[in-house]
Order: structure tokens, then sequence, then C-alpha cells
């Protein structure tokens, strides 16, 4: 049901008191009850009519208006001069680090007046947020796109990942993307695979409790991704979150290794069927030896970071479960799809021929599975061989967000079809290995 | 004169003005999970424990990109929290782990109810707030607040508000690494916090205001019970200084002092303040303070915090304070603005103490020593000074909070917040908090309080309290003194629930009233007999005769000694099994003709005496009714 817009009687007291949230009103009820205080934006779930007042304690309230209520402008909202934040001067003795701001829980700050969480303007406003990051690094910031994850298309990918490359190339040591928790491992994915030959980290950080709350994770998050890019020799895109509900550890995850496992926990994000790159405790960096090295921009010919940014947003994501239908698939491919299987990488018989339809008009299907940890084996049991011979690609221990992100890029880099199963089959930037260690599954 | 009944003091002179805020835990499930509610024992913290969790909070920012001056405190001292994670009452929510859940809805009832009972006018929708809390004593950082009512009236003072909220965590203790231990069994329990206006007139009346707050709680038959489920803070202020807020008064009976010695500290303060004017002593001239490192005079002192702070390779700074000689240190049992000093002391730096001049020369540091420090420090006749040995940088630290509270004896008694000790006197917590610490919890859905929904609770409104005692006095025939205590104490549905099942409203009074309370005296684990179900079946048993009335105490006492063996094992282990009437008749035949000559000396005067020689055998076997009849009947049969 759509949102109702019916005006009511509150509304109409307001408009002809002339009042906007924030001014002060008194309101006197039909049975002579005065309230007095600031008018507050109701609660997407208060009941139609419900006015909300902010008392003189601190305490909003909603009332109803019955027919006879009175409402009076007291006075307007006194105007609120916010102090012009200045950065401190930056510290040219200390690493350049480029923040590039994409929106998110991290980069959000709250109206104490309405409780509404709004985008921090500029990226200055979030480094300002958490001042230590000045003593850490020269910092620079800059306002990609401003958006929830769950919003963010290849587009923005393209556009963050011509940032991240320029910003390099202007002398940045590492750079920093404050980015909504929701799709982070989608655009890490996606930046690995766009910037292969990274000269420094670029690193990905998300908050999983408003920078409002004392409790939030943003400060030490944030300060956590800064260091990192400042100091650490990377040459990879990484997360960069909790590593245990505590305050204490931060992971670093590689940028198409990692998933968001929890809804809501600070510890969220896990790298699934590899370790983490390294970890971060008492403001010193961990790497572990299987970290990818940074490429100079010095050893490319140009002076460039090489990008390759081409997608092709004609690939899907299809979750097997017992009720799939075949039309379903049919309905949904185009040029290539990634199938969600069941265990080591299944789907119902019944959809043989839909995938075998598929493949033989050309579009590419990859299989990964939806236990997400382990590998994809279609030569186990002889449904998987049976999708072997449909001409299904095996995506070996990839996670299937990533094998998603990653046929995108190959079918825009190329369109070939000896190249994509190449490409496909090669492990490019650490997204898939032909070893599982015993210590990577859930922990 | 002040009245002596209502305190010490003359309040109507002095300008008091009083509040009070009272908290309540009720007796429903947390307010935003579906965790168990409630704290288990503080011995059982360690092996119920399922998780810890170490975190810190982080000062926001407000709207004007000001630090609120409350949690600029907390965030001066950068502390590490530990929360212990207890089986049953804490999940994801207390962890701050996963958004709150809606409101528990039995809890926003029963604040309804006591808003009914108050005569408050409810609001139309609830709104959940959040209050800003940086002390760790809540995971978030905030405490999840909503205002159900405003207005009402006790005992002639008028009731502002009426809210509901959650409680916070417990604290353990702060462990040598300065780490904070808290449990998360107590953070969401439901608080009614009722907060009334500063019209109390005395020290006495602030007492009475808080019973009837207290009992209207109970009359709700849905609060907690015990110690720490309710919690009295205490707003006092006086003409000269500004409102003081103090916490945690745990006794009802020691409001009014506590208020006094409130007014006592206060009077005191203004007393510093004038005397500090008279010796020309102003803000310019303590802006001019600096603490000096007097290390050199007293690295040689047998002062045992000297000789361990040199040994960790710490300092000793001395901050003057022109002026203050003789005002630091007060009388032994009153006020003492040192006692100010070393709590600011220990909040913003953590140091266990400081000295001041008044104390010294004692602890180890001598009359040369003090000297020497005056030297150094070039005092005058009315200058005094305060002393800390620590890290330089804690040591610094240290008397800049005291320099900061020396400069507020210039001023107004600063607002601020203070805890109640045991003893009655207060001590600084934290100034008090901006109003710009509450904006909207906007992941709670704000609750409609509906016309249905209160036609509902007005429906069902419980009796008030002296309502409550006039049906126990004629419907049980307990006296007006027993009721008032049953229902006084919150016993009352309990009560209710045992008399519908086994009518022997005398003996549970005297069970609840006396025996339990005797029996937790003796260190006699009481827990077994406070369910409803378990004094049903032993009052039971002496409504079927299997024991008598004079066996109680023993037969209660058995029971809670072992439960296990049911009120059976207990009557039997209480050597208390009843005996039948031909049994009293043989007994007491026994010994009357054992006393034949007494018996016929006497007549019937000999029921008396021999009354205890029966008794000596027959006590909690027989009712003692019964025997004083035979007794009586064998006595007339011989006499």
């Amino acid at each position: 049901m759509a949102e109702t817009t019916t005006t009511t009687l509150k509304d109409e007291l307001i408009d002809q008191a002339g009042a906007t949230p924030g001014d002060r009103i008194r309101v006197v009820l039909p049975d002579g009850t005065v309230h007095e205080g600031r008018l507050m934006p109701t609660h997407s779930f208060s009941r139609p009519g419900t006015l909300v007042l902010k008392l003189d304690n601190g305490y909003n309230i909603g009332l109803n208006t019955p027919e006879g209520t009175k409402l009076d402008l007291v006075a307007p909202e006194p105007a609120v001069s916010v102090p012009e934040r200045k950065a401190p001067k930056g510290d040219k003795t200390l690493p350049t680090v480029q923040i590039l701001g994409t929106g998110g829980t991290i980069a959000s700050y709250v109206d104490y007046r309405t409780g509404a969480v709004h985008p921090a303007k500029r990226a200055e406003d979030l480094a300002l947020m958490v001042p230590e990051v000045f003593d850490i690094a020269n910092i620079r910031s800059k306002v990609v796109v401003e958006m929830f994850s769950e919003d963010m298309q290849p587009t923005e990918w393209q556009q963050i990942a011509e940032e991240v490359a320029k910003a390099f190339e202007a002398g940045a040591r590492g750079v920093v993307i404050p980015h909504g928790t929701d799709t982070m491992g989608y655009t890490a994915a996606a930046l690995a695979f766009m910037l292969p030959q990274l000269p420094g980290p670029v690193v990905l950080v998300g908050a999983q409790r408003s920078s409002d709350r004392p409790s939030s994770d943003a400060a030490m998050n944030l300060k956590a991704a800064v260091r990192i890019a400042a100091t650490a020799h990377l040459g990879e895109v990484v997360v960069v979150m909790h590593d245990e509900s505590d305050d204490t550890r931060l992971a670093i995850h590689r940028g198409v290794r990692v998933r968001k496992m929890h809804t809501s926990r600070r510890d969220a994000f896990r790298s699934i069927n590899h370790p983490p790159l390294g970890y971060l405790e008492d403001d010193e960096v961990l790497l572990a030896a299987h970290i990818r090295p940074t490429t100079p921009l010095s050893e490319q010919k140009d002076g460039k970071v090489p990008r390759f940014l081409a997608m092709d947003e004609e690939v899907s994501m299809i979750q097997s479960y017992p009720g799939l239908w075949p039309d379903h698939i049919l309905d949904v491919v185009k040029k290539g799809t990634i199938l969600v299987g069941t265990g080591l990488g299944h789907v119902a018989r019944r959809c043989l021929d839909a995938i075998r339809e598929c493949t033989a008009r050309g579009a590419y299907v990859v299989m990964t599975s939806q236990c997400l940890y382990g590998r994809t084996n279609m030569h186990v049991y002889a449904t998987g061989r049976d999708l072997i011979h449909a001409g299904v690609i095996s995506g070996e221990d990839m996670l299937p967000e990533t094998a998603y992100v990653k046929l995108m890029w190959v079918l825009g880099q190329t369109q070939d079809p000896d190249e994509v199963r190449r490409n496909l089959h090669t492990n490019l930037v650490g997204e898939m290995d032909e070893r599982t260690e015993m210590t990577t599954y859930l922990e | 004169m002040a009245d002596e009944t209502r305190g010490r003091h003359d309040y109507a002179a002095l300008g008091f003005k009083c509040g009070l805020e009272i908290h309540q835990q009720l007796d429903t499930g947390k307010l935003f999970c579906r965790c168990q509610s409630g704290v288990v024992d503080v011995d059982e913290v360690e092996s119920l424990t399922e998780f810890t969790i170490e975190r810190r909070l982080r000062p926001t920012e407000s709207e004007l990109g000001e630090m609120d001056p409350a949690a600029a405190a907390e965030a001066r001292r950068g502390l590490l929290f530990r929360y212990h994670g207890i089986e049953d009452h804490s999940c994801l929510v207390e962890a701050d782990e996963e958004p709150p859940h809606q409101p528990d809805g039995d809890a926003i009832d029963i604040t309804l109810t006591l808003a009914a009972l108050t005569g408050a006018r409810v609001v139309d929708e609830i709104e959940f707030m959040r209050k800003i809390v940086i002390d760790g004593s809540n995971t978030s950082g905030f405490q999840r607040t909503g205002l159900v009512a405003l207005g009402g009236e006790v005992e002639g003072v008028g009731i502002l508000t009426t809210a509901i909220e959650e409680d916070s965590c417990r604290k353990l203790d702060t462990d040598e690494e300065g780490v904070v231990n808290y449990t998360l069994d107590r953070l969401g329990v439901p608080l009614i916090e009722v907060a009334t206006d500063p019209t109390i007139r005395d020290a006495q009346h602030a007492k009475e205001v808080a019973a009837r707050i207290g009992a209207l709680l109970r009359a709700t038959g849905r609060v907690r019970r015990g110690l720490g489920t309710i919690r009295q803070d205490l707003n006092v202020s006086i003409a000269c200084g500004d409102r003081v807020e103090i916490k945690g008064v745990q006794d009802l009976r020691s409001i009014p002092r506590v208020a006094d010695k409130e007014i006592d500290r206060q009077l005191h303060m203004d007393h510093i303040k004038t005397t500090l004017h008279e010796r020309g002593i102003d803000a310019a001239r303590l802006d001019k303070v600096a603490a000096v490192d007097v290390t050199l005079q007293l690295k040689a002192s047998k002062s045992k915090v000297v000789q361990g702070a040199m040994k960790r390779k710490g300092v000793v700074l001395a901050l003057p304070l022109p002026g203050f000689d003789g005002l630091i240190g007060g009388t032994a049992d009153g006020p003492r603005l040192g006692k100010e000093f070393a709590a600011y002391a220990k909040k913003y730096a953590g140091v266990r103490g400081v000295f001041h001049s008044d104390e010294l020369p004692a602890y180890g540091i001598e009359q040369e020593e003090v000297d020497a420090v005056r030297d150094a420090l070039r005092l005058d006749t009315h200058d005094g000074f305060v002393l800390a040995a620590e890290s330089a940088t804690v040591a610094r630290a240290a008397l800049d909070a005291v320099l900061e509270r020396a400069k507020l004896c210039l001023v107004r008694l600063p607002r601020e917040v203070r805890n109640a000790l045991p003893d009655e006197t207060t001590v600084f917590l934290r100034p008090l908090p901006g109003a710009a610490r509450m904006y909207p919890e906007t992941d709670v859905r704000p609750v409609a309080v509906t016309d249905e929904r209160m036609a509902r609770i007005l429906s069902m409104l419980p009796e008030r309290p002296e309502e409550s005692v006039g049906r126990l006095v004629q419907q049980h025939k307990v006296s007006t003194e027993v009721a008032v205590q049953i229902v006084g104490e919150g016993l009352l549905p309990l009560y209710d629930t045992v008399l519908a099942q086994v009518g022997r409203p005398n003996e549970l009074a005297r069970l609840l009233l006396q025996t339990l309370p005797e029996l937790s005296a003796e260190d006699v684990d009481t827990a077994p007999l406070s369910d409803g179900v378990t004094l049903v079946t032993l009052l039971g048993a002496l409504d079927a005769g299997r024991f008598a009335k004079e066996a109680l105490t023993d037969v209660a006492r058995a029971y809670c000694q072992s439960p296990d063996a049911g009120v059976e094992g207990a009557i039997s282990a209480a050597g208390a099994e009843a005996v039948d009437e031909s049994e009293v008749v043989d007994v007491i035949a026994r010994i009357v003709e054992g006393h034949s000559d007494f018996v016929k000396e006497r007549g019937k005067a000999a029921v008396g005496p021999l009354m205890g020689i029966v008794m000596k055998e027959l006590r909690g076997k027989a009712d003692g009714a019964l025997v004083s009849k035979v007794l009586a009947e064998e006595i007339g049969k011989r006499a």
C-alpha cells in the first residue's frame, strides 16, 4: 500500500500557524491542557495526525490534535550557526592518504534535533569526526558518490576506480574508501578486477553502528583503514573491519574473498575459503605472507595506474532452491549467469534443459555454491556431470558475489568465447585458488 | 525554628528545594529484547558468564560541534570496558550487536497503570529517545527512554514526568589495569522513572513522598522486589547554590539524613566561597596558579605513597592554592573540600588520592617537608596546597582537576551529580548533564496509546494501597498493622495468591513478615519458600493438621535447609508430626497422674504450672488450644 498523504488536522494547524520543524510552538488541547515545545518531524511509523513535540526536558511526545485544538507559533527556530570546521593543515612529512567518500553508515551523522541520519557532505567531515587520522597521514578528501550501498551500480564502481587511479597518480600512498557495508564486498571485488596493479593499498571500510553512537565502530575502523593505507606494503584492494565483537582487533580481508556474514555484528565481515591478509592490533599492522605486493607507478610505461573499467551488465545470479522453475532461468539469463548451486554445485535435474538452452544461446553459466565455504565440484554426482555436459563452468572456490562481478568484468573486457573461458578459469587477482587450507573454515 | 521531627534545618529560610526521581524495576521481560529479565547473584556471575567483550566508548559531537560537559568528563578518562554476557540474560541486543526489538507491552501497560494511579496525563504516542551515557554502563553509549505521562500528584507534590526506560549494566569492579567490568544481565530490565517537581518541603517530606510513590508502584503488583530493584535519586538545592543530583539512595529511611547532610555540605561550600572572597581571592588569582615539581623536597619522605611514586620513577607535584589554608580540611565528620578535590583527581586522573596542606604533616610526611614545600611554593599564611605523587602526566592531570574544582569554589555551588554513600554523605560523580543529551531512538517504533488500551488499563486498575489494607482487614480479619506491612512490603500479590487456596491468613502473615526474615537473619536461604506453590503446600499441611502451628518456624527452617525432602520431609525433620487427640489425652493424663498430689492441692490453679510440663512433650505436635482444653478437663477429673 502506498503511503497515505491525506492532510490531517495537524497539518492544517501547523500550516495555519506557519510553523516548521524546530520552531517553538504552543498547543492548547480542547480540554485546556497546554503543551509547549519544539515542533518535530514525525516518525515514519507514527499514526497519521500525531503531532510530535520536543519538550524542554529533552523528551519527545506524540499528541493527538482533535477538533478544537489550537496551535500557535511561539518563536521560530533559533538560527544555529554551525562553526565552519576546517581540516588541519596537512602534515607533508606524513604519507598522503586519499579518502574517497561514497556514503553509508560510516559516513553519516545524526541530526540530534530530529534523530535523522544524514550523510557527511564532505569526506573532510568524516575525517574530522576522527581527528586522530590527521596524525597518521596527510589527508586529502573528496566525495565521489553519496548513496546507500544497496543502490550502488557498476557505473559507480567505475567512477570510484577512476578516482582511485587518479589519486595514486596525484601522489597518494594509499586510498581509503568509506562505504556502506551491504554491498562493500561487491565494490571491493569490482575494484580489484578493474585495478589489478596497484602502487599502494586501496582500503574499503565501513561501520555497523552509526557514528552518532558513542559505541560506533566507525572511528576505530576508519583510523585503522587510514593507518593501513599510510603504512602497509599492500598492492591490492582490501576491506578493513572489526575482527571480533570487541574493540580490540581489526582484520584485513582480500577484496575478492570477503563477505558480509552477519546482518548487524561489528565483526560481520569474514574472509571465506582464504585466511585474512592481516590484522591490526594496538595500532600495529601485521601482514600475512600471501599479500599481493605493490606495483610502483615507476614500473608503468606511462606512469599511470592501469585501469580496466569496462563491465557488461547483462549478467545475473540465480539461487538454486528445491522449487526453482526452469522458465525462471530462461527468463533471467542473458549473456551470463552465476548459478548459486546447492552442495558441491547442483541444481534440480528438471532445470538441465533450460541450462542447456542458455549455453546453446552462447550464455556463460558459472557454478558456485550456496554453502559459501568449500569448492564446487561437478564430477562427483551424476547431476554435476550432466551440468558439465550442459556447458556449466566451475567457479571453483570463488564466492558467488565475486564470480558475478568477475563475469561482468570479463565480458566487459572481451567477448571472445575462448578468452572469456580462459579468464574464468584463471586466478586473476587472488579470487580463486587451487588449494584450500584446513584452517579457513569458520575461522 | 526548625521542626526537629521534620529534619535539622529551617528549610524555608534556606530556600530549600527538593525533588525526587524514583526508578523501579518491573517484573516483566526486558524492554527491548526477549531475554530473561532480572539479575543473577554476584557469586554466580563467573560461572554464568557466557562471553565477554571489551569495548571503548567515544563521545559524539552534538549538532553544535560542542561536547556535552558530562560526556567530556567521561571522555577524558578513555576507559576500556569489559562486559560479561550472562547466560539467558544477554543476547546481541545487550551486546550492542543488533538493533533493539520493539518494546515489551506489559512494561508499557504497568507504566500506564501507574500514571492512572497518580492522576497523570498520558501522552497519545510514546516516542523513544536515546539519552547519551558514556560511563560504560550502557553498551550502546545511550540509555533508551520514553516519556509516558506528564503531571499527577503524590503527597501534595506534583509529578513532572513518568517514563519507561531500560536499566543499565551492573558494575562489578575496576581491575588493576583500569578496565571496568560490567555484567549485561541488568541491562534492558524495564524501569519506571517517576520525577517529582521541586516542591518537597523538608527532609522528612522527601521520605514520605518517596514512600508513597513506592507504595503506588507496588500496588501495580508487577514490580521487582529486593535490594537494588528500586533506586531513589534526590535533587537538592538551597538558595546559595545550583541543583545537585544525588544518585542511588537505596534505603527510604535514610532519605532525610542524606538530604540534611547535603544541606550541610552546601552550606559549608558557601562558607568557603565567602571566606575566599574575604581573603581577596578571585578567578584571576587562581588562573595564575601552576603546579610545581617538589620531588626534590620530598624524595626522601617516609610516606608510602611518595616512596611508591619514586620507585615507579614518578614525581611529586604541588599545586599552590592561595587563600585556601584551613578551608580544605573541614571537620572530621562534616563536609570537607578535600573530599571534593580527591573525587575530582580520581575522576579525571584515576589517582587514588591527593594530599592537602590541612591534613599535613601526616601519612609519613614530616613538618620539615611541609615547610620545604611551602617554601618552594612561596606560600603566605592563608595559602594552602595539594600534592600528587604519580607519574608526571597523571600527577599533572590530577592537579589540573583539583585546580578546576578549586576555581568552582569562587562561584555558586556547581551543578553536579553525586553518589550516595552508605554513611549518608555523598561523593562527586560527574557534572550535571546538559539537556542536549537526548535525541530520538529511530530504531524503535513509537507506541500509540490508543483509547482502547487506556480503557483496558482503567478497567483493570489495581487497588490503591489504602484500599488493599482495608480489604485485608475486612476479608481476612488480620490487624491493620499486619495489613499495612503486607501491602507496604509488596507482598500483596503473593499473599492473595496463597490465600485464594488455603485459608490461613494469620499464619501466612507471620511466615512472610516474621519467620522468613528471622530465618534470613540466621543465614538460612529462604528462597525455597518464596513461591506461592510451596507456601500453599506448607500451609495446606498445617490446615490438614499434619503439624501444629506452633511448629511453623521449625518446619519452615527444615524446609529451607533441604527443600528436596519436600514439606513432609521437613515436618519429620523438625520432629513436628502432629499427634491425634487420643494421644494428647494419654500424654496429659499421664502427666496429671504423676502430679496428683500437686493437682489435689492446687485444684484448677494447677493448669498454669502443668502447662509448661505438658508443652515440653507436645510443643509443635498438638494445637495449643486443644492441649489447654484437655489439661483443664484432666485436672477437673482429679481436683
